[in-house]
């Protein structure tokens, strides 16, 4: 496969094993944020698929999330079923919840498609706070069940799960099937007369992006025992995500996870400046966007391309 | 001026005796009430190369895109081999052995050009995750083919305009259709660009592939048809051989008008110094260059015509006075120099550009509209002037209280250029103003227009290719081919020296 000789597949693999030693030389506390950092980093990776690759700007990455997370919490919470079928339910509520918003992204585009995305944010928000007996409301839903108590444990399990999520995705995006898509992405009409069926190639995007937003979602639940609307669905999470792909490098799905771990550390770093880390954040990120387009993986790549 | 659609005998131009391999018959497209396509019936067999052509707004194109399926037909069927494919999705009807080479290009960026072919190639599969060795080695000679074997390992980006458009081609040919469709293949390209490329249609024909060529003209294509199908407002107006077709009274009248009767005032009854010069005036649209050293003049009081296809130049000319495009070389309005100055500036300066995609304020009511365009004068001048557009244009005041948006599309036309004519120009740019307009209303427009050359001093460059209609009430026109302007001269002379090329 030529995704093992390309030198970024071996960077990436040792940034990994050498993440892996973390647990012994960095104190708990920075273990626990880079436990969230990771799983926001897959958050990040599943909308770069959309946005970067099937062309469709999802503001709502936090619907497929809330869905992932809600599902698997819910059934923990109600049934105390085991976490790994709650996982497996939550995912697929996020699957059905993404095909269901692929249906007007075919329809409708750009702007449009981009609001309709923001309204099902919205009404997932509402629904959480009108059955609250079911879900917690806004007071937010615990979950009987944790993965495990141990902070090593989490972060590799995170840290694992991140580097396999980017590694399939990544597998996805290069393969002839991510060709189609950037290609369905670009220019839907050319890429129909070409053969391909373009509803089809993008219901799979959709369905992959939630697969793992819904998963990383539930996962997420179960680390911190409990589920919000504030940390898991609030649109300005969605925005976290989105800044976070952005940041990292549009349409390297590999970026979108460095953008999202540079994010949480950047805030981190920040606290002592107290409520101005917040917005330190953002002026980085949109400086960014706004005089490095294609982000800083993006920078990167063209430079060796050159 | 309307135009009597006769049956014209079928010729039997083509050579091949074969069975046609696609076959349309009454095949019929409506856009709400405009009848975009009007029962269309059209054969096209193996080995041949047909050339199916008319003036913008003739239904060519959307002919094109239904056999595409990039449009679903009203009515009527197209059929490939005796298989129904009028209605599928594009990505069936391609599958079933149709291919259409784009106009404009959209390739993927960050993959190389090998990689651009190799899509083409490769199967409607989500679950493929590496493609089969022989796709590379055939992209590779697909490249060869083609002409882009030397920078296959490029990318798009840094490929000049005629490579662009040997890219897809090269997409075409490596679905490997029965049928080709070809949008436009010549636009923008130079000479020996043309020759390389018909050379590559020609090679389609070999291949016993049937090629169907989209044009404006019968001149652009007429080397390398077997048979040409002309078109106007939707219908069939002449089908038989190049020759045959240009010929064709109908066909004639069309793109020539009948006998026009034109009103030219001699250039020396204007004053010796021009109101605006353009001199070497060079535009680029990223590799594709959009006009070339052109040079125009326009004298105070004087209506100037510049005729040419579509694609040929004129938008972007007038877009370059407007000061909205980028370009190089000199501008000049009556003793200023615009190429600094921005387009709100120039338009403060008197020049005023009516577009062709009208820009009108679709909710705003007709009245609001004009007053919109008069805001820069006080109350009463305002009302003035628009007492007087409603004056040449009437049925403005009918519609006084009408949202812009419920106008029929002359009566917004008219609306445009009055809303222009309310911020008193003192040079009107009016581009292609008889776009998608029935015969009936141009003739409105036609009459409007010549009482305003008879009752003001106004100055008017108008950009068209309906001829019939730049003609009468034109004193001087250029003509634009390629971005270039490449004739001058007064109406009367046009016919016999340059109608040949709007056939």
């Amino acid at each position: 496969m030529k995704l093992l000789t390309t030198p970024g597949f071996w960077i990436a693999i040792l940034a990994v094993l050498a993440a892996a030693t973390l647990p012994w030389w960095v104190s708990g506390y920075i273990l626990g944020l880079l436990t969230i950092a990771y799983y926001f980093g897959v958050f990040s990776m599943a909308w770069d698929l959309l946005f970067g690759f099937a062309g469709e700007v999802n503001f709502g990455p936090t619907f497929l999330i809330g869905l992932g997370a809600y599902g698997a919490g819910i059934l923990n919470n109600r049934y105390e079923l085991p976490i790994p079928y709650c996982l497996a339910v939550g995912t697929v509520l996020a699957v059905v919840g993404g095909l269901a918003l692929a249906l007007p992204a075919l329809k409708v585009r750009g702007p449009y498609f981009g609001l309709i995305t923001l309204v099902a944010v919205l009404l997932l928000q509402n629904m959480i706070v009108v059955f609250s007996g079911l879900t917690g409301g806004e007071i937010g839903l615990t979950v009987p069940d944790v993965i495990s108590i141990d902070a090593d444990t989490n972060y590799w399990l995170a840290l694992g799960f991140m580097a396999v999520s980017g590694l399939i995705l990544t597998a996805i995006a290069r393969s002839p099937a991510g060709l189609i898509l950037q290609a369905a992405g670009q220019d839907p009409v050319v890429t129909g007369a070409l053969g391909f069926n373009v509803a089809k190639h993008k219901l799979a995007a959709f369905a992959i992006s939630a697969a793992f937003s819904g998963l990383a979602g539930g996962l997420v639940v179960f680390y911190m025992g409990t589920a919000s609307v504030g940390t898991l669905i609030n649109t300005s999470v969605g925005v976290q995500v989105i800044i976070a792909a952005v940041l990292g490098g549009r349409r390297t799905i590999v970026g979108a996870a460095l953008g999202a771990v540079f994010l949480i550390a950047a805030g981190e770093l920040l606290r002592p400046l107290g409520g101005l880390s917040t917005f330190v954040v953002s002026a980085v990120a949109l400086l960014v966007i706004l005089f490095v387009p294609s982000g800083l993986l993006g920078l990167a790549s063209l430079r060796s391309a050159r | 001026m309307t135009v009597a659609v006769r049956p014209t005998p079928a010729l039997a131009a083509a050579p091949v005796a074969a069975e046609p391999c696609l076959t349309v018959r009454g095949l019929t497209k409506r856009y709400g009430g405009l009848v975009a396509v009007k029962d269309i019936d059209l054969d096209l067999r193996p080995g041949e190369i047909l050339g199916l052509i008319g003036p913008n707004g003739s239904g060519k194109s959307t002919v094109m895109k239904l056999i595409m399926g990039l449009e679903r037909p009203s009515a009527g069927s197209i059929r490939l081999d005796g298989t129904e494919i009028g209605g599928m999705p594009a990505h069936r009807v391609a599958r079933s052995g149709i291919g259409l080479v784009f106009q404009h290009a959209r390739p993927l960026q960050r993959q190389t050009v090998l990689e651009n072919i190799s899509l083409a190639l490769l199967p409607d599969s989500l679950i493929r995750l590496a493609a089969d060795p022989h796709v590379a080695r055939r992209a590779k000679e697909i490249a060869e083919r083609v002409g882009l074997g030397a920078v296959v390992d490029r990318r798009p980006g840094t490929l000049p305009f005629a490579d662009l458009r040997r890219l897809e081609l090269a997409k075409a040919i490596a679905r490997d259709p029965r049928v080709v469709l070809v949008d436009e293949p010549f636009a923008g390209l130079t000479g020996g660009e043309v020759s390389a490329f018909s050379e590559l249609i020609q090679g389609f024909r070999d291949e016993g592939k049937a090629v169907l060529l989209v044009d404006h003209n019968v001149k652009s294509v007429a080397a390398i048809v077997d048979r040409v199908f002309a078109m106007y407002l939707g219908e069939r107006i002449a089908e038989g051989s190049a020759e045959s077709v240009m010929a064709d009274p109908t066909v004639r009248r069309v793109y020539l008008g009948g006998s026009i009767e034109t009103a030219a005032r001699p250039e020396a009854a204007f004053k010796p110094d021009s109101l605006l010069t353009v001199e070497n005036v060079d535009v680029l649209y990223g590799k594709a260059q959009a006009l070339r050293s052109a040079a125009i003049h326009v004298h105070e009081g004087e209506f100037v015509s510049v005729v040419g296809l579509n694609g040929a130049g004129k938008t972007t000319l007038f877009n370059a006075i407007s000061g909205l495009v980028p370009h190089t070389g000199t501008i000049r309005f009556d003793g200023q120099d615009l190429s600094r100055m921005k387009p709100a500036a120039i338009a403060r300066a008197g020049i005023v550009q009516v577009p062709e995609t009208r820009e009108l304020f679709g909710d705003l009511s007709v009245r609001e509209n004009l007053d919109l365009g008069g805001q820069h004068f006080p109350k009463a001048e305002s009302a003035k002037q628009r007492d007087w557009l409603y004056e040449l244009f009437p049925i403005l005041k009918a519609r006084e209280g009408q949202t812009a948006r419920t106008l029929s599309g002359g009566e917004q036309q008219m609306l445009t250029i009055a809303r222009a004519l309310m911020m008193r120009p003192r040079l009107l740019i009016l581009d292609e103003p008889t776009l998608g307009l029935a015969p009936v209303i141009l003739e409105l427009l036609s009459k409007a227009l010549e009482k305003l050359r008879q009752t003001t001093p106004i100055t008017v460059l108008l950009g068209e290719q309906n001829v019939t209609f730049a003609l009468p009430h034109a004193d001087r026109v250029y003509v634009l081919e390629q971005a270039r302007i490449v004739w001058e001269g007064p109406p009367q002379r046009f016919a016999s020296e340059m109608g040949s090329a709007y056939l």
